[in-house]
């Protein structure tokens, strides 16, 4: 039973995360008063994209070919390991916060090595925007994920949730501190809009767009679904973490199970709507001003550890 | 573990936070906004106090804070921003990382020195000393490092937002002390319009490092 769970849980955060980018590009299309394209319009760009043929410049080594699927398969391993629609306690020590942003890492580090490796400007250039972005991003989460640890006292993400979920904890401000760093930094990291603009190719400012500017076809296709599917982690994650209720405990029947999984949808088209409304209505940042708005999520980690040392007495 | 201190706690941490905000935002109007939200809090903070040690008079203090630091004094500020014509301006201060770093460490400085020594007092008041500790510390750096005078008032008054925050938490503060800080706040903002009127005559900037040269301060 346990393990049929964990294979759907596995496949789902794939199947769902284009929508999830779709729901996110309707909200903003909407909110700018155009129609949009439809909410299945991920799937069939994907689609698309696997049918038609790779073009590989003549200079590309094997990484260049061989990141995409690697930065895929990276990027779903750590989608599998967050909490869905149930907890999934049974993984043990593997689903573990700080495993979550170890394999992420290397999904980046694969990316940026690919953006460097045939030589043009734009992909040297988003790597080290990439790498510069990161340097300051990663101790940020770990500052997030330490303060978390010092109030839940673990970083399995399934006893973090029990841990949230517990009735004895009221109004906790160390948790509100690290929702907002963490919202911040996945803000950030998936390169939405005050950081990196995922909707052009056009400008001189872009991130991510820039290290995959020289893919395409099938190549293209995996990125894309990495970078969807990284979203939904995000999601995912601060639900699990932030808003665990509803989410089917072990060892519980099929009903809550399908209650845990309506709770899911819901917060993830919550987390969507909610980043497509955010995006609209702020304005990209200057790319020197990004380390400054990640280290504000780096001050937040720390000052929900100080606070959490306050209020030990209570 | 009861619900109530739980409350406090999570009240005086925004008001901290939105001190950090304060000290983040180098425009004027959203750093006005920011002033409002801190003063918002505050009066719930205050009036989560009056039903939590049943003294209905900090209902009164609620309101005075309410009316004065949310509606009067950023109505007045914010049309002082506009006929001075600074509401656009973004202001260079000494850096926005520098400044959060100092921040940080005056909060853990405020948080060591209270909780150490006063490792006696019981129930919330020890915490929200702290708090107001932390807040009138970042209050004076923002008065510190900022050269625009409009935003040096804001800092001032921020400070005026932590005295009322320690006065609260602590039980049995007389009620004169605390309508006292609110119109010594008052006052304040009038010598300090008419003054930043007067600055602004005279050297065509309200901007305050003019002045050291005009002291003789710098060659």
């Amino acid at each position: 039973m346990i393990v049929l769970l964990l294979i759907l849980q596995v496949l789902l955060v794939v199947a769902l995360a284009p929508l999830v980018t779709g729901v996110v590009r309707k909200t903003k299309a909407r909110l700018m008063r155009r129609r949009g394209p439809s909410l299945i319009q991920p799937y069939r760009d994907l689609a698309r994209l696997l049918r038609k043929e790779p073009v590989v410049a003549h200079n590309a080594s094997i990484l260049f070919t061989a990141a995409p699927t690697f930065i895929f398969a990276a990027t779903w391993t750590a989608a599998a390991l967050v909490p869905t629609f149930f907890l999934n306690t049974e993984l043990g020590v593997a689903a573990d916060f700080i495993t979550v942003v170890g394999i992420l890492a290397a999904a980046r580090f694969a990316l940026a090595l690919a953006g460097l490796d045939v030589g043009t400007a734009f992909g040297g250039l988003g790597a080290s925007r990439e790498m510069m972005i990161a340097s300051v991003a990663e101790p940020a989460m770990l500052m997030l994920i330490f303060s978390l640890a010092l109030v839940g006292g673990t970083t399995r993400l399934p006893d973090l949730a029990l841990f949230v979920q517990s009735p004895t904890l009221g109004l906790h401000i160390s948790l509100m501190l690290a929702f907002l760093g963490l919202a911040m930094i996945a803000v950030a990291e998936n390169g939405r809009i005050p950081v990196d603009n995922a909707a052009t190719h056009l400008e001189l400012t872009m991130v991510h767009e820039a290290m995959v500017l020289e893919y395409s076809g099938r190549h293209l296709a995996l990125i894309e679904l990495a970078q969807s599917t990284k979203l939904l982690l995000y999601i995912s994650l601060i639900a699990a973490v932030f808003v665990p209720w509803g989410s089917a405990p072990a060892g519980s029947d099929g009903l809550h199970y399908l209650f845990g999984f309506a709770f899911y949808l819901a917060k993830l088209a919550v987390g969507a709507v909610a980043l497509g409304v955010f995006e609209v209505t702020i304005a990209k940042l200057r790319v020197f001003r990004v380390p400054q708005f990640i280290g504000v999520a780096l001050m937040l980690g720390l000052l929900a550890a100080l606070l959490r040392l306050v209020s030990q007495g209570l | 573990m009861s619900f109530a201190p739980d409350v406090s706690h999570f009240l005086s941490g925004m008001i901290l936070l939105l001190s950090f905000a304060m000290l983040y935002q180098d425009r004027l109007p959203p750093l006005l906004n920011i002033f409002i939200a801190q003063s918002l809090v505050l009066a719930l903070s205050i009036t989560w106090q009056a039903y939590n040690q049943n003294e209905p008079q900090l209902l009164i203090t609620a309101a005075i804070e309410f009316g004065v630091k949310a509606v009067l004094i950023p109505f007045v500020l914010y049309t002082l921003i506009r006929r001075l014509k600074i509401h656009r301006t973004v202001e260079t201060v000494v850096g926005i990382g520098p400044s959060m770093i100092a921040g940080m460490a005056l909060v853990g400085l405020s948080m060591a020195l209270i909780l150490r020594e006063h490792a006696a007092i019981g129930g919330t008041a020890r915490e929200d000393l702290a708090f107001a500790l932390s807040v009138l510390l970042l209050g004076l750096l923002m008065m510190v490092t900022r050269r625009n005078a409009v935003s040096q008032v804001i800092g001032f008054m921020a400070i005026e937002n932590s005295l009322v925050l320690a006065a609260t938490g602590a039980k049995g503060m007389p009620f004169v002390v605390e309508t006292c800080v609110a119109f010594s706040a008052l006052v304040a903002l009038i010598v300090i319009g008419v003054f930043l009127f007067r600055i602004r005559e005279r050297f065509d900037s309200v901007d305050v490092s003019i002045l050291d040269h005009f002291r003789g301060e710098q060659p």
